[in-house]
Order: structure tokens, then C-alpha cells, then sequence
């Protein structure tokens, strides 16, 4: 008997709570934050961010020079010296960032879902990525293209010599619908090998599951300077798509979109002004410059702006320096891939570099 | 299908309602019913709601979209210019395939290791316990990427191991000829489904005879015969209806032929292995629930041993295999999602690069669902109509 009231009274109260927590009665906000301006849904990001105490960043499973983990264990790279500058943007502190590692497939979801403030985890930019899967690229972090990585022993001059080989291809990339595009172009055939991971992908090709392996021309370089056998591997010249790689956020947060892009454009734009981590705190006290007083605070509200603290600027840039600095120590000519800057290289330099002016 | 429900409902009385046993039992009935309506709905309205905070657009329309993208095992025609739709019909059929062959396979290994391991052979049913014992207690996921491992570290493909310039075994895959079927295989097709027919017809007479005059006929070898000895002989008066595409080695790969990736391989045998260890237990079980009684009145009949086995043990034993045998098919068919882990493109793979492309992550995760649960349903659905074929029948 006893036993029948209890199942009962916790049927009503399951039910209660569902009706509630459903909004069918109104009791509580959430039926009205469908409705919200996206001008209040994206500060709740700051300020959810704010509250948890740390920012969520996506980044890559593994590719040297871009997500890494350094001799202590520790995330490093070309795309979390990002993360960390904007959590320096936002905190003052570098450190207060949670990792989460992400697949070319999954990193959508983890975005889309909140899993994650902000993905950078080299990802093309594209029209259907950004109008079509609601997500907003605030910037281009580095100016790629895909490429071809094969045995020198093939004799393969050219990726249009391909006819009939075996490709390892990364799935849920645009590199995987570029290549379909560039053998259906050129009328040839290929037998593609879709596997998850980079790191797969270079087991698979070293294997010589395949007999070549595709993707941005800077993977390929990242994954060609682990191989033990680095010299009896040449990457092809052609390079068949562009591929502008940046961070991105969620459509709809416009003022969180607004810190993310212009963390980047600060860090852009410290290099050209020649800002960087060991004279960025003397310069803060105020020079002759007044961009540079602006950007880094001594002038100007533009922390207020973006709902920071003055110095967020100094602080993004004191955590990895500025872009060149962040090249050079993970991609550049003195790291195992080597990179030249290339088009990275600012517009004064002779790339294509180039951040809107800081005021 | 209501009328039917009312008339089997009892009245019942309200002033003393909650302390009727039945009334209380249909209030809860309907309570329980009600919270899981509520929960199913309030995930869809906080879906949909989310979707529309977020921007995107739902629905199956986007099936229809372009795929721009390569599969490399497909069973029907597919390029990257057609749809999301067709690649995930691509990925069904492979799922179905490899699914199909682990089913077939895991049933041979089972039903023989099984058998085996009651055998009266020390070696053989300490071997079978070995194997079983690792197979079942060593994670699935494993098995596939070992076997994909061994698989792949095979000989390179120009160092091919090569059967009579036919067959190229590497670690691409399996390389084998391919059939192009000229006309005049229309006459070969019809002589090997007239010997078919013929041999039915000839296993059905046998055994009524059989029942009739207790006369035995060597229905099997005969029957055999003849499927093989007509079609061959309208083989030999036909000109060439099969002509043979062989691989030929080119700069990268074979050309010619058809390829089995070593991913369909590995897969294969991993799901086979895994789930016949499981099926041989069942089947030991099965055969174990026969009393002794039944074997030692069978050898007193007179029947050989091999006899005892095919028509006195199995027949009962197959009772109580076929419901727990049935579990493990459907296992199978739901393991081989794992194929993801090795880059074999099943429904699970092909899925999760349209969500990646098109962005319609609800809508495939919901086909997903949709199709796993109509196979294993269709799968339960045929093993529960041979159960009742072989169930007990009283006279």
C-alpha cells in the first residue's frame, strides 16, 4: 500500500518538474530566452565564461607546431598560443583555459552544442561553414592551401600524375571535397582512404596504405618533420584550393565574436606596430604613438568597449607575444616544419597579413 | 483496434478507486505513459527552439543536397556529384554487407567450435577454449584495429603476393577478377536455377518416400550434381558467357578487377571471430540441454554417431540456441558501427561526414536510429519466425 503511494507521489512530482522545466506554465524564464536579442545571448557568453573561471577552447587531437603537448605535458602551438591569448584577453591570466580536443568531425557539434567558447583548431573558412552552419569566423589566423605529400621513389613530379593512387584524406574536411573536386577536374581516378585523425592518416600512409596523403600545406609540413625518413618524402608543388584557416565562434553572440576577432587583430597588428612580449609593459605607460596608447590602454576605452579590462590587450600579447613572435616559435624557419611566412608575412612585409586599424 | 481495448477494460468503481488493485494498476499505467510522452516532448521543443536560436534550418531537404564528397567502397554507382541521400543508401549497403558476411561467418565458426569443444579431442577442445576465452574477453574495438594492423603491414603492392596473375593479395586489400556477363549468361542463369528447382523437387520426393517406405535416397550427392553438372554443361555449349576482368599492375595500384579493402576485411573477420566465440558458447549450452537420455537411446537404435549429432542432439539443441543466437546477430549488426575506427564506411561513417558537411546533425543521428532499429528488428522478426518453425511441436 505504502509502497503504491510512493510510486505515485513520484510520478506527480517527475511530471511537475516536467511540466515546469518544459515552460508549458511560464514559471520560470526559460521559455523567454528563445526570444532574447542576440545583443543579451552574447553577453551571457562573456559572462558565462566570467563565472565558470575559465574559457573553453577546441583544439586540435595532435599536429605538431599547431596543438601539441610540450616536454611538461603541457597544450602548446601555433592554434593555443590563440587560446591562451584570449584567455589573457578576458582573465589576465593565459593559463585559465580548458582544452578540448576535437576530431575534423566532431569539432562542428562541440561548437554548435556550447561544449566550447571558441574553436581554433585550423579550420577553413568557407561560405556554407559560415552562412549554413551558423558559425562566425572572426578572422583568418593563417593563410594555407592543400597539398600533396608522396614518396620521392613514386617519381611523381606533379599531383596530376595521380591517376589510379590511393589517397589518405582526413574526413569531414574541405580537404576531402577538394580532392574530389581536383580528380574530377583533371578526369582522373583515385581510390580515397578516409581516416578520422592526422595522426592515423600518417600511420596509415607510412604503412603505405595509400600513396599519398592530402591536406593543408602546413599538416603536411607538421606531419613530414616527424617522419623518421623525413628526405625520402617530398610534398608536390601544386597546391589545389586556398585555404584561409582561423578561429570561430557561434552565430549570434556578436560581442563575444567581437573579443575573439579582436584579440587576433591585436595580436596582427602588434607585430606591424612592433609591439611584443618583452617591450609590450613599457610601452603600456603611454608612447608618442596614439594606435599603440589605444590598443594597449593608456589611451582611449576600447577594453570598455568590448566589456574587458583596459589592459586586455597587454595581457593577450604577454601571453605568447605577438603574431610573428607566435609563428616563429611554433612554425617558423628555426622549428622542425620550417614554414616561411610566406603570404603570413604582414602587408608591409610583403604577405597579406593585414588587420583594420585599432580605434 | 480501440473497441477491442474498451471491451477488455473492467468497470471500475470511483469512490473506492484507489484502493482497487486494478484501477490503481491503470492509473499508474497511464501516469507512466503520460511523463514519457512529456519528456519526449519536451526534448523535441527544446531542440527545435535551440535550432531556431541558433539559426539552423531543419528537416530532410538537405538528403537531396549535393555530396561533393568520395566513398571508396561503394555496391551501387556513386560520385562526388550525387546526393547526401544516395551516400547514405552507399552506407547502408555496406553496413548490410559486412554485417551479411560477419553473420554468415560467425555462425560457421560458432556452430564448429562449439561442436568442437565437446569434442572427446583434448587438443581440439583445449584449442577452441583457448580461442574462445581470449576472443570474448579482449575488447571489440581492439580486435578490429589488430587485425587492421595485420592487415595492413602485409606486403607492399609491388610486392604483391601473387596467385597465378589472378588473385594479388597486399596491403591494400585483396585484388580478384571481375565477371563482365555477356548475353548469352541469361541461358547460364536460368540452367543454374532449373538444377536449383531440380534439386528442391528431388529432396522434397525423397523424403516423402522416405515417410512413406522408410527408403532412403542419397538426395544430397545427387542433388549436388546435378546444380553443378547442368550448368556446366550448358557452360561448355554457350560461347564465353562470362569473360574475366583481370587486375593488371599499373604505376600506383591494380587496375581491373575488384578491390576487398583490407578495412572490409579486418572488420569482417574481427566481427566474426568476436561473435562466434560468443555462439559457440551458445551452441555448447544448446547441445549440453540435450539429456544424455536422447543420444544413448539414438545409439541404441543404431544411429552413427555423426546421425546422432545431425538428427537427434541439433534439432533439439537449435530450441534453445535460436533465442540467445538471435542476440548475438543483432550484436553484430549494431558492432559493426565500429567500423568508424578504421576508416570502413558504413552508415555510422558516411553519417558522420554528411552531419560534418551539411551541418544536420538531428536529422542524421535520427536516420541513424531509424535504420539500426528497422535491421534489428527485421533481424528479430525473421529469427523469431524460425524459432516458432523449430519450436516443440505438441501433438
Amino acid at each position: 500500500m505504502f509502497k503504491g503511494f510512493l510510486i505515485g507521489a513520484l510520478l506527480v512530482a517527475v511530471i511537475g518538474y516536467v511540466i515546469v522545466d518544459g515552460g508549458y506554465l511560464d514559471l520560470k524564464d526559460s521559455s523567454k530566452s528563445a526570444k532574447v536579442t542576440t545583443k543579451v545571448a552574447a553577453e551571457s557568453t562573456l559572462k558565462k565564461i566570467q563565472k565558470r573561471g575559465n574559457l573553453q577552447c577546441g583544439i586540435n587531437t595532435g599536429l605538431p607546431g599547431f596543438a601539441y603537448t610540450d616536454d611538461k605535458g603541457n597544450w602548446a602551438g601555433f592554434d593555443v598560443a590563440y587560446c591562451r591569448a584570449l584567455a589573457a584577453a578576458v582573465f589576465g591570466d593565459p593559463d585559465k583555459v580548458k582544452y578540448v580536443n576535437l576530431t575534423g568531425k566532431n569539432r562542428f557539434p562541440a561548437l554548435a552544442s556550447g561544449e566550447i567558447d571558441v574553436l581554433s583548431r585550423n579550420t577553413t573558412w568557407t561560405f556554407s561553414r559560415d552562412v549554413k552552419l551558423g558559425f562566425t569566423f572572426i578572422g583568418v589566423s593563417y593563410y594555407d592551401g592543400q597539398g600533396f605529400i608522396g614518396r620521392k621513389k613514386l617519381g611523381v613530379k606533379s599531383a596530376k600524375e595521380l591517376d589510379g593512387a590511393s589517397v589518405c584524406i582526413q574526413t569531414g574536411t574541405t580537404t576531402e571535397l577538394n580532392l574530389a573536386d581536383f580528380f574530377r577536374s583533371n578526369k582522373i581516378k583515385y581510390e580515397p582512404v578516409p581516416i578520422e585523425t592526422n595522426e592515423e592518416a600518417r600511420k596509415a600512409y607510412l604503412a603505405e596504405r595509400c600513396d599519398v596523403y592530402t591536406t593543408d600545406a602546413s599538416g603536411l609540413a607538421a606531419t613530414k618533420s616527424t617522419f623518421a625518413d623525413a628526405n625520402q618524402h617530398m610534398v608536390f608543388p601544386e597546391i589545389i584550393s586556398k585555404e584561409p584557416l582561423g578561429p570561430l565562434v557561434r552565430q549570434g553572440d556578436d560581442a563575444w565574436a567581437d573579443i575573439a576577432r579582436w584579440t587576433l587583430n591585436a595580436l596582427i597588428n602588434a607585430e606591424e606596430y612592433g609591439i611584443n612580449s618583452s617591450n609590450v609593459e613599457k610601452l603600456a605607460e603611454g608612447t608618442k604613438n596614439p594606435e599603440i596608447n589605444r590598443m594597449l590602454g593608456s589611451e582611449g576605452t576600447l577594453g570598455q568597449m568590448l566589456g574587458l579590462d583596459k589592459r586586455w590587450a597587454v595581457n593577450a600579447i604577454k601571453a605568447g607575444g605577438n603574431y610573428g613572435e607566435i609563428f616563429d616559435r611554433y612554425l617558423g624557419k628555426n622549428t622542425p616544419l620550417g614554414l616561411a611566412r610566406g603570404l603570413n608575412a604582414s602587408w608591409g612585409n610583403g604577405g597579406i597579413l593585414y588587420a583594420p586599424p585599432m580605434r | 483496434m480501440f473497441g477491442k481495448l474498451a471491451a477488455k477494460l473492467k468497470p471500475i468503481s470511483l469512490r473506492n478507486f484507489w484502493f482497487d488493485k486494478y484501477g490503481r494498476g491503470l492509473l499508474l499505467q497511464f501516469l507512466v505513459l503520460l511523463c514519457v510522452a512529456g519528456f519526449l516532448a519536451t526534448i523535441s521543443i527544446n531542440a527545435i527552439t535551440n535550432l531556431q536560436r541558433a539559426g539552423l534550418s531543419s528537416g530532410f531537404g538537405f538528403l537531396a543536397d549535393q555530396a561533393f564528397f568520395d566513398i571508396n567502397q561503394r555496391l551501387i554507382e556513386f560520385s562526388s556529384q550525387s546526393s547526401f541521400g544516395r551516400a547514405l543508401v552507399v552506407g547502408l549497403l555496406n553496413t548490410i554487407l559486412v554485417s551479411s558476411l560477419g553473420i554468415i561467418a560467425a555462425t560457421v565458426i560458432g556452430f564448429m567450435a562449439g561442436i568442437l569443444r565437446l569434442s572427446n579431442n583434448w587438443i581440439a577442445s583445449k584449442i577452441i577454449t583457448v580461442y574462445v576465452e581470449v576472443t570474448r574477453n579482449v575488447p571489440l574495438l581492439l580486435q578490429i584495429i589488430f587485425w587492421w594492423a595485420t592487415l595492413t603491414s602485409l606486403p607492399k603492392v609491388r610486392e604483391s603476393i601473387n596467385f597465378y596473375n589472378l588473385f594479388y593479395f597486399n596491403n591494400r586489400g585483396l585484388r580478384a577478377p571481375s565477371p563482365i556477363f555477356e548475353t548469352s549468361f541469361l541461358w547460364l542463369a536460368l540452367s543454374i536455377i532449373f538444377g536449383i528447382s531440380l534439386c528442391i523437387f528431388l529432396v522434397v520426393w525423397a523424403r516423402r518416400r522416405q515417410h512413406r517406405s522408410g527408403k532412403t535416397f542419397p538426395s544430397v550427392s545427387v542433388g549436388l550434381t546435378l546444380v553443378i553438372l547442368i550448368p556446366t554443361m550448358v557452360f561448355q555449349l554457350l560461347e564465353q558467357p562470362v569473360v574475366w576482368d583481370t587486375p593488371q599492375a599499373t604505376r600506383f595500384n591494380f587496375r581491373g578487377g575488384f578491390n576487398i579493402t583490407p578495412e572490409l576485411l579486418a572488420l569482417w573477420f574481427a566481427l566474426a571471430t568476436y561473435t562466434g566465440a560468443f555462439i559457440s558458447e551458445i551452441v555448447r549450452a544448446g547441445i549440453l540441454s540435450v539429456s544424455t537420455g536422447q543420444t544413448e537411446a539414438a545409439k541404441s537404435l543404431g544411429l552413427r554417431s555423426s546421425q546422432i549429432m545431425r538428427l537427434i542432439v541439433i534439432p533439439q539443441a537449435f530450441r534453445v540456441i535460436i533465442p540467445p543466437l538471435t542476440s548475438q546477430y543483432l550484436n553484430l549488426t549494431k558492432n559493426s558501427s565500429l567500423a568508424i575506427a578504421i576508416g570502413y564506411q558504413d552508415l555510422v561513417s558516411i553519417g558522420g561526414t554528411i552531419l560534418n558537411q551539411s551541418g544536420h546533425a538531428l536529422e542524421v543521428v535520427a536516420i541513424w536510429m531509424v535504420v539500426y532499429l528497422s535491421l534489428s528488428l527485421g533481424t528479430s522478426a525473421f529469427m523469431n519466425w524460425y524459432n516458432k518453425k523449430m519450436a516443440l511441436v505438441e501433438r
